[in-house]
């Protein structure tokens, strides 16, 4: 029995993989696997900018493709622990599960914010690592970058050439847009804004935004109309410029408070394919930027 | 049984050359990962006959919840990566039975991590993958209580020893396959003198999406049991001896637009049952002891749906049926039988209820329920309000 499994297994070992298959956990990490790996990969993306990637299900279909990955790129941070451990229970391979090489966390290559004192539910769905939506500041996936594509040539030494030149060329193009982002995004720095959930912490400490207050009371909780009305409050004090929500949050609360305070709603793609033309990480960033200085310019005349 | 299976296990990972490094470091929080279930409520039923379903013979555990206020099961659940190889998973749940409590090891299982080929194997007590709802723990059924079928045809969810391999095809339309070789200490098996493996399961799950907003699994399986003197009922007990099959199919739709359960979401679930007992019922076996050949054919299903309408509040839908025209026993002599021959209604159950969940952590729940499955068809109102608490890590959820 053993000797056949044996033989079995060393014919699918020994079968030449066309490309390395890699399944990225939220669209980012598929995004910047495309970049890195060209034609030397297929990428499969179980979520996308419209789902609220805390709640997944570990539906059949991404069992299916679990199954046949070679290399999961997850954010890790407990974002994915909903879905995740299910995938590996029901997914049987060996060759992704965590602490393997075939399993990427993104966390692990970029200094976390808002790691917790103390972890309580009382205070939300709150996160043990820190907030784990490390997408949101661009410098971050530079960051994430280089260790990806040193964890790609390793599993797929046959391209990793292929895969030392793209980062190479990547991380010149990527260094140039920073540039050209940072200096387009001066004029936010300062500005205060309302968000949705603590979701953009990253793209706030990267451009200087500041956070006046979130329309979720704690991580995880929907607002209530007790809580908006606080917000409200804060607002009559600290004024903010505009309100935020992420491509897959709810709308209604972000736009009860603009029609209270006139202030506009910025819906962010919050990740590649949140809005047209995010279609890479590159358009993820200038849709951004693009509506956050559109929303500070046309109350900029106001505060 | 178990032991050789282990030893394949190991020895196929190693001979395929897996050894994966040391697992994930530990921390606090993942490691191993404890929580803890709080549910109770309050029941009220109209009717206060005995809880019995014509044409079926209802197995252990099968009663109503209490009326009035109570705890139901507390359920503390430890799991961890065992090493590289295992995982392990056990549920202990504190349940009250006639004013007592007692604790009852629910499951208590190790699983694969790292067998080649797309194969697992998990051994010890867990509850059996077939069906669809026969592995969703109580916490995270969408009403208070289990449909029909189960409590009639398989006396609550089946949970046994055993050992379970599966294989999951390496195709982008998800398939697997599963076999389960079990103790047979439970419904429909069952009985005192065991020995050896008396149930055998075997599923087929077939799933993929339709675009991003829908996703689907279709369902196969197959349980043969045998009964080896397994006694039912409170009052006059009855003995069933011989072979129980029962053959499922199930299947669940879930809707949400773009994938996204921020909002809205939809899921809608059906579940058809087939069993065929054969054998010999002996009815007061301990007194009278009245024989008969059984010849059992009972079938039923349910169709249910939950509409999460806004954020955190969903209602939902079930109608229960359940067909048992076709029993024959030849040998009633003084009516001991009857109950099982009892045709002249169709068991029947409506529910419809309503939840709201404060986080993914808490959910609070009304149902409303009309039963029509006793004898005769008489009807039970039945009201329900139940706090469901998970205290502790995030329970990852199967589909």
């Amino acid at each position: 029995m053993t000797r056949i499994l044996l033989s079995l297994a060393l014919l699918v070992a020994a079968t030449p993989a066309l490309a390395l298959n890699v399944f990225a956990t939220v669209p980012e990490w598929g995004a910047l696997a495309r970049e890195l790996g060209g034609g030397d990969v297929e990428v499969y993306v179980a979520t996308t900018a419209l789902q609220n990637v805390h709640r997944i299900q570990a539906r059949p279909s991404l069992i299916a493709q679990y199954r046949k990955a070679q290399l999961v790129v997850a954010t890790g941070a407990d974002l994915e622990s909903g879905w995740l451990p299910a995938l590996a229970e029901k997914g049987n391979n060996p060759t992704v599960l965590p602490g393997t090489e075939g399993f990427f966390e993104a966390f692990r290559h970029v200094r976390m914010l808002e790691v917790p004192q103390v972890v309580d539910r009382s205070l939300g769905d709150v996160h043990p690592y820190g907030n784990p939506h490390i997408q949101t500041a661009a410098p971050n996936i530079l960051a994430i970058a280089g260790p990806l594509s040193v964890r790609m040539a390793a599993l797929d030494p046959a391209h990793a050439e292929g895969y030392r030149a793209r980062f190479a060329a990547f991380e010149v193009t990527w260094r140039a847009a920073l540039t050209k982002w940072e200096a387009r995004a001066k004029p936010l720095a300062g500005v205060g804004v309302v968000s949705s959930h603590r979701d953009s912490s990253y793209l706030y400490a990267w451009l200087g935004l500041r956070e006046v207050a979130t329309l979720e009371p704690k991580p995880g909780i929907p607002p209530s109309a007790g809580h908006l009305e606080q917000v409200l409050s804060t607002l009559q004090a600290t004024p903010a410029r505009m309100a935020l929500r992420a491509a897959y949050q709810d709308d209604k609360p972000a736009r009860w408070i603009s029609d209270r305070t006139g202030i506009p709603v910025v819906t962010l793609p919050f990740t590649v394919g949140g809005a047209p033309g995010t279609d890479d990480l590159y358009g993820y960033f200038d849709v951004t930027l693009q509506r956050l200085l559109d929303a500070a310019g046309t109350t900029a005349g106001g505060r | 049984m178990h032991r050789s299976l282990f030893r394949f296990a190991l020895g196929a990972t190693l001979a395929a050359g897996v050894i994966p490094a040391a697992a994930q470091n530990a921390t606090p929080s993942s490691n191993p990962k404890i929580s803890l279930i709080l549910v109770g409520g309050y029941a009220d039923y109209s009717s206060r006959a005995p809880a019995e379903v014509s044409g079926v013979l209802l197995g252990p555990e099968t009663d109503l919840a209490p009326a009035g206020l109570s705890v139901g099961e507390t359920e503390l659940v430890v799991d961890a990566n065992v090493d590289d190889q295992f995982h392990g998973w056990a549920t202990v749940a504190l349940a009250n039975e006639d004013g007592e409590t007692v604790v009852e090891l629910e499951e208590a299982y190790f699983n694969t991590l790292a067998l080649p080929l797309g194969l697992a194997v998990k051994g010890g007590r867990f509850f059996s993958d077939i069906g669809y709802q026969n592995h969703v723990h109580a916490h995270g059924w969408d009403f208070v209580d289990l449909p029909l079928v189960y409590r009639a045809l398989l006396a609550g969810q089946l949970n046994d020893d055993g050992v379970q391999m599966r294989w999951l095809a390496p195709t982008d339309l998800f398939m697997e396959f599963g076999a389960e070789i079990l103790r047979g200490g439970q419904f429909p098996a069952g009985g005192e003198r065991r020995s050896g493996a008396n149930s055998l399961a075997a599923f087929w799950h077939l799933g993929g999406d339709v675009g991003a907003s829908q996703s689907w699994r279709l369902g196969l399986s197959h349980l043969a049991a045998d009964a080896d003197d397994r006694r039912t009922g409170e009052a006059a007990d009855t003995g069933f001896t011989g072979d129980s099959d029962v053959r499922i199919l199930d299947v669940v739709w879930k809707w949400a637009p773009e994938g996204n359960v921020t909002r809205t979401s939809l899921v809608a679930n059906a579940e058809f049952f087939w069993r065929e007992e054969e054998g010999t019922l002996v009815s007061d076996p301990d007194g009278a002891a009245v024989a008969s050949a059984y010849e059992g054919k009972q079938r039923g299903f349910y169709v249910q749906g939950a509409w999460q309408f806004m954020p955190r509040w969903r209602a939902g839908l079930r109608y229960d049926r359940l067909d048992a025209a076709d029993n024959e026993i030849p040998n009633n002599p003084a009516g001991e039988f009857n109950g099982l021959l009892d045709d002249s209604y169709a068991p029947q159950r409506v529910a419809a209820m309503v939840d709201f969940s404060n986080s993914e952590f808490s959910r609070l729940r009304v149902q409303l329920a009309r039963d029509e499955t006793r004898p005769a068809g008489e009807a039970d109102t039945q009201l329900f309000l139940q706090y469901i608490l998970s205290l502790g890590s995030h329970p990852a959820h199967q589909f």
